[in-house]
């Protein structure tokens, strides 16, 4: 239409559908700016792929789906009448092949009887291998709706967080008066409305308020919301979960409607937490259930106004008006005023109300009480409607019907916690049963549906009414009468899952789909529930309906993951040595939450060539390693000491300031949890280490513990990870390589620092702690300094001559001397599995005693640790391989147990490994097969002690 | 779903770790085994209120005693443990 509605003329947009170049306005949707180019056939339905055309004007649009964007940025399944056009847009149907004019599976429409409800269970039964392989392909292709790109996801997304004392979900008439009312009593409101202007049915009605158009208000309105500094509008933007607590998620459109986002994100995921909602999300029109009431053509009713009044859009040239309830005066007035022919207006009812009865007769309208719709047909496009009832033998040729078969008003907010909607006889609807706390539901949500309702106030709107007699199926009718179009799922349908016992409202829904999809049944749920409760004699009402659940309209996977993708995915902890090492050549993995060096190469030397030269290093001279990502736990108090003891399952107590002692932790039902070393810096003052892993869940343990199994104790335990740097410096050479920058006031010989002494000094001027702890085995320290130092101390090691090595050397190291880490400590290992059972104290409390003297614990058949190495030099081994006794096949009986940790030790000059195997050392001599199925190797092992290099430990003492 | 820390405020449950059931009592280092597996691994599914252990791990560290409806989520009081 050449003028009126709220688009933009001085604005042309252009956009492509399916090839063809066309032109709308600015605020155009999509679906507004096809109908004003005359396509009315927009895609091929879900099963049957029958013409498609639009049914709606908003987001309960179950037909007109289409893909939007091209290449990575392809958008399948997205609503048309949403969806708004801008400059450059490339649109597609979906669901058609070849094209959408011509059809191939629609033969499938004519096949129909195979397609009905329950048919995936009933015709590809068998042969059940033909099931995945033939049948599912098949119906994958035949069936289905959008393609998806495939590709990752070029745009960026972004999440947000708002605090409000209100938030008023819909910027209707009810949402608008009360946003308007909270915010003049000072509250923090947010008014989130999914539409892109505030109004609702405002924008596509043409009302009165107060004897002035209802623009006038409305812009009133509006301006006064947007001056007040204790209101947040977000357009665009549509709630879609209500959560414990009052909170709310919604997603915001950012740049869904531009030509180029700009650095926009293109979604926003709102996280809104408010102790009080208003539900104001009005109602969605239900259609009628007739022959072809999916025919292209065929239209709500309340869509049609939409279409005439917001986008001045003619839906059609010569209408026929179908409904059951008082609405029609408003089409049919909209329709003449837009220069519409009305064909007829078809109402169920016997009876019209007065004004209908006035509008028809003043404008010589044909009126057929008593009156249905039997079918419309037309195929593509909207030919004519055959009439049934008291007009029975009557067709009107028409290219457009607009229908009402009433209105829902929208409850799913309201009920995702559970609360079953209530029903109403007066407007034959759901209205919003028990809400979350603190929502309160207003207007059309609350079934209120004139606007004096919505607004509350003594404000003269004009005459309004909305008397409703139900009519939920036309009797008699011919063709397919579609509940749900989106899915295909027609009236005789849902009596077939009736017949077949499919009677509860949930069962229905799993069996004929009815509801299921993009559009969650918004248009076809009560209609559908309504229809089962009359086929099994009951109630609407004591039918119910189906459970509500998250989220109310479809939610892009991107707009959840938001930032947190790829490297962002979690932020990647670096060590204070993280910058030093890339200097120095080092390469990096990912190690849990850090980014740890693995290996320092020189030239061009292997990961095994660097790690073997690493090893050597440490054997035969001194290297220094990076142990910063060990957990660091600082307990001091009086009653730290006792604590501990109750902590660990060996005894701390006992220990003497400036000694360290290594610890293990088991859980309450006697399994290991954890170990590490503890040292007393003074009486009071204890300092903790951890595994990487297990960092967090060790304070998290600590702190656990003492609150509530130990509230009396007085002490204090704070995490201190963070706020060191350690290195390992391990070798025969690690003593005089720390002395040349350790102050000289400092005795670091074995009497002044002994194996597992730890003393207060300073490296190079840097203040540090000096452990005597070894992981290797070869006379080492661990060096703490402040973190920021960690790169210094580095340095400083370097040019005193030792050799820097990574995670893989550190490895070896620990693997040759039966040290065991997280492979070992797999969370089913008790300590007497690996070895240590003798650390556990004897008669004192601590956690996890008790049940770890359970029979089934120490049975002698557990599988204990014990070390491999090949039968054949040469042989590599593989962790995670089983192990089956020589002679035997590689069975489930036969498996004996697995290897935890293997690799090459550069020291003995073959592979070893530890493993953990039934009946461990009981085995020893004997020849295994360790077998990986998943890699495809095989080894014999020999079953040996799990200390490896020097088992008797001198060199620590050196 | 949320919970009003009485150190922190109301938070975001995203903050907090789950420690189960709050009416347990560590049995005595002389108890029988059965006592110490009822403690362990017996747990009861009330529908309604349940007394249970949070602990605010991302912020002030403190284990809170928290009476919750299982049905609803309502919470009906949180307290220092």
């Amino acid at each position: 239409m050449a003028e009126g509605g709220l688009i933009d003329r001085t604005r042309p947009v252009r956009f492509s559908f399916d090839g063809a170049q066309l032109i709308g306005y600015a605020g155009d949707t999509l679906a507004a700016a096809l109908l004003a180019n005359g396509v009315r056939l927009v895609g091929r339905s879900f099963k049957y792929h029958r013409p498609r055309g639009i049914l709606s004007a908003g987001p309960e649009e179950p037909n007109a789906l289409v893909e939007l964007r091209e290449g990575a940025a392809r958008e399948p399944n997205t609503r048309a009448t949403v969806a708004e056009i801008f400059d450059g847009l490339v649109c597609r149907s979906q669901n058609r092949f070849p094209s959408l004019g011509f059809d191939l599976m629609s033969v499938a429409g004519a096949l129909g009887p195979i397609f009905a409800a329950g048919f995936y269970y009933k015709t590809f039964m068998w042969p059940a291998a033909f099931w995945e392989r033939v049948y599912e392909p098949l119906i994958r292709r035949a069936a289905g709706l959008g393609r998806a790109s495939g590709l990752p996801d070029p745009d960026c997304y972004d999440k947000q967080s708002a605090f409000a004392d209100l938030l008023v979900i819909g910027a209707g008439p009810a949402g608008l008066s009360a946003a308007l009312q909270a915010a003049r009593a000072g509250d923090r409101v947010i008014l989130a409305e999914q539409d892109l202007a505030l109004g609702g049915r405002l924008l596509a009605d043409r009302r009165t308020i107060g004897g002035k158009p209802a623009s006038v208000w409305l812009a009133d309105t509006e301006a006064e919301l947007r001056a007040a500094d204790n209101v947040r509008i977000l357009t665009r933007t549509t709630i879609t979960g209500v959560y414990d607590g009052g909170t709310y998620a919604g997603i915001e459109r950012v740049a869904d409607h531009l030509a180029s986002a700009g650095g926009l994100p293109r979604q926003r995921l709102w996280r809104i937490v408010a102790p009080r909602a208003v539900l104001a999300t009005g109602a969605i029109e239900r259609p009628l259930v007739f022959g072809g009431n999916d025919t292209p053509g065929v239209m709500l009713a309340g869509a049609v106004r939409t279409y005439l009044n917001r986008f001045a859009v003619k839906p059609g040239t010569r209408a026929v008006v179908f409904c059951n309830n008082d609405d029609a005066a408003t089409t049919i007035t909209d329709l003449l005023a837009a220069g519409v022919e009305i064909a007829g207006l078809v109402d169920s009812r016997s009876e019209l109300p007065e004004p209908v009865r006035e509008l028809v007769a003043s404008h010589r309208v044909k009126v057929f009480a008593n009156a249905t719709v039997l079918e419309a047909s037309g195929g593509k496009s909207l030919k004519r409607v055959s009439l049934g009832g008291q007009a029975q033998g009557t067709t009107l040729a028409c290219d457009l019907l607009a229908m009402s078969g009433g209105w829902n008003p929208a409850v799913h907010l309201g009920s995702q916690h559970g609360g079953k909607p209530v029903w109403s006889e007066r407007i034959a609807a759901f209205v919003p049963g028990p809400m979350p706390p603190g929502m309160q539901a207003v207007g059309a949500a609350a079934g209120q549906f004139l606007l004096a309702e919505a607004l509350g106030t003594q404000a003269a709107v004009g005459a309004e009414t909305d008397a409703i007699t139900p009519l939920w199926q036309v009797p008699g009718t011919r063709g397919k009468a579609f509940v749900d179009v989106q899915n295909d799922v027609t009236a005789s349908d849902v009596s077939l899952a009736a017949r077949e016992g499919f009677t509860a409202v949930e069962h229905l829904k799993r069996y004929t789909t009815l509801g299921m999809a993009t559009d969650q049944g918004k248009t076809s749920n009560v209609t559908g529930l309504a229809l089962l409760a009359a086929l099994t004699n009951r109630t609407i009402a004591q039918t119910g309906t189906t459970i509500f659940r998250p989220p109310y309209t479809p939610v892009a996977i991107g707009a959840l993951a938001g930032a947190h993708r790829g490297p962002h995915y979690r932020p990647t902890r670096r060590t204070p040595g993280h910058d030093w090492a890339a200097r120095h050549g080092a390469q990096f993995i990912e190690a849990g939450e850090w980014l740890r060096a693995t290996h320092f190469p020189r030239g061009g030397e292997t990961l095994q060539d660097a790690t073997n030269r690493e090893v050597r290093s440490v054997r035969q001279a001194c290297g220094f390693c990076d142990v910063s990502t060990l957990g660091k736990i600082d307990v001091q108090g009086p009653d730290a000491a006792a604590f501990l003891d109750f902590i660990y399952a060996n005894t701390i107590s006992t220990l003497a300031p400036g000694r360290a002692r290594y610890g293990i932790m088991l859980r309450e039902d006697g399994v290991v949890f954890d170990d590490g070393t503890v040292t007393r810096l003074r009486p009071a003052h204890f300092l903790l280490t951890t595994s990487t892993a297990n960092a967090a869940p060790v304070l998290r343990h600590l702190d656990v513990c003492r609150q509530i199994l130990k509230p009396g104790l007085d002490l204090c335990i704070e995490p201190v990870t963070d706020q060191w740097a350690q290195f390992a410096l391990a070798g025969p050479q690690a003593r005089r390589i720390l002395a040349i920058s350790v102050d000289p006031a400092t005795d670091i010989s074995d009497a002044g620092l002994p194996f597992m002494g730890a003393v207060a000094a300073t490296i190079a001027g840097i203040p540090a702690r000096l452990f005597r702890i070894s992981f290797s085995g070869e006379l080492a320290y661990e060096i703490a300094v402040p973190a920021a130092q960690g790169g210094a101390l580095a340095s400083v090691l370097l040019e005193a001559g030792a050799a820097p090595y990574g995670l893989e050397a550190l490895n070896v190291l620990r693997l040759e001397k039966g040290h065991v880490a997280g492979a070992e400590l797999n969370g089913q290992t008790t300590a007497a599995d690996l070895g240590l059972g003798r650390l556990l104290k004897k008669r004192q409390d601590f956690v996890g005693r008790a049940l770890s003297q359970r029979p089934a614990l120490l049975d002698q058949e557990r599988q204990t640790l014990v070390g491999l190495r090949p039968r054949a030099v040469g042989r590599g081994l593989q962790a995670g391989a089983h192990l089956i006794p020589a002679g035997r096949q590689a069975t489930a009986e036969n498996d004996y147990g697995h290897v935890t940790s293997a690799a090459f030790s550069a020291t003995l000059g073959h592979a070893i490994g530890l493993a953990l195997l039934r009946g461990g050392a009981r085995h020893a001599g004997q020849v295994f097969r360790a077998v990986s199925p998943l890699q495809g190797s095989e080894t014999e092992v020999e079953i040996v002690a799990p200390v490896f290099h020097h088992p008797g430990g001198h060199a620590l003492h050196a | 779903m949320r919970l009003t820390c009485p150190f922190c405020g109301n938070r975001s449950i995203a903050e907090f770790s789950y420690y189960g059931d709050a009416t347990l009592t560590r049995p005595g280092s002389n108890a029988e085994q059965s006592a110490w597996v009822d403690y362990v691994y017996m747990r009861d599914n009330p529908a309604g209120p349940h007394s249970e252990f949070w602990y605010h791990e991302a912020a002030c560290r403190q284990v809170l005693r928290v009476e919750r409806d299982t049905r609803t989520h309502t919470i009906l009081s949180v307290q220092t443990a």
